[in-house]
């Protein structure tokens, strides 16, 4: 595992958060059944509360709101990472049909069902006897 | 010209938390007191409040159950697995950045630990383990005599 690979990346290109927090892009894995596509994205901090999906046009967009939950009377100490909000936009294709997304949080993990529309799922195709 | 006026001062007033920040960040960067930071997984945030510490960690999407803390002295280890997907045959990845495979992490405190009154809580993929001082470790007041 590279340095690279371990650290959080922060979203330089998303449009600045309100509050002065910065903005990460979270990992994420796609992987591809014959029904649908499924994302995965570690985003740690976020529950069903904070994490927003929206879609508009083709563009899938993640945001999810972190507040570090830490009282006042804490001191950091030590610090190798930072918090912050997550942001990161997928384009869709028109494989996937827009009103069945399934989405569900659990662990900070956000995972999104994307169920491929009907008309691309691989068909079968009898041959008949002739 | 440069006039100090009361208004640049409230401007700098505004700023003081940013420029602590920063002294922070580079005290980071430049005392990193033999630790390799970068490479260590997970990374950790060491908070303090009254003599106990609290150690964070960002572990996204790992069962509590995989995750194994343990106490000796004054060294405190993390460790665990992150499992991967199951992709059943015909599903493939278009795309993995989530790195899945074990991890061990042990953190040297200053201080000891009282092992006892160690506390973890695992939520929204945040673990968050507080370590109170050793009762026998903590400081002393000795009386002096007349």
């Amino acid at each position: 595992m590279s340095e690279k690979d371990l650290q959080k990346t922060e979203n330089t290109a998303a449009a600045e958060r309100i509050r002065n927090v910065k903005t990460f892009i979270p990992r994420v894995d796609i992987y591809e059944t014959k029904e649908a596509i499924f994302l995965i994205a570690d985003m740690p901090g976020v529950d069903e509360k904070t994490v927003d999906i929206e879609l508009e046009k083709n563009i899938l967009t993640i945001t999810g709101r972190v507040e570090d939950g830490i009282g006042k009377d804490y001191s950091l100490i030590f610090s190798e990472y930072e918090v912050g909000d997550y942001e990161r936009s997928f384009t869709l294709s028109d494989e996937i049909d827009r009103d069945k997304i399934n989405a569900t949080v659990k662990q900070g993990v956000l995972r999104l069902e994307l169920p491929k529309a009907e008309k691309v799922k691989p068909k079968k195709i009898a041959i008949k006897a002739a | 010209m440069f006039t100090p006026s009361f208004w640049r001062m409230k401007r700098f007033a505004d700023s003081v938390p940013e420029i602590l920040r920063l002294q922070q960040e580079l005290n980071r960067l430049f005392s990193t007191a033999g630790q390799s930071t970068t490479t260590d997984y997970p990374a950790i945030n060491i908070w303090e409040k009254d003599g106990v510490a609290l150690i964070r960690a960002e572990l996204p999407g790992i069962d509590p159950e995989n995750i194994d803390i343990s106490v000796t002295d004054n060294t405190v280890t993390i460790s665990g697995t992150k499992k991967a997907q199951d992709l059943k045959e015909g599903e493939n990845y278009l795309r993995q950045e989530r790195i899945p495979g074990g991890f061990q992490r042990s953190i040297q405190m200053p201080f000891r630990v009282d092992a006892k009154g160690v506390e973890a809580k695992y939520e929204k993929g945040v673990l968050n383990v507080s370590l109170p001082r050793a009762q026998e470790d903590l400081p002393k007041k000795i009386k002096i005599n007349a």
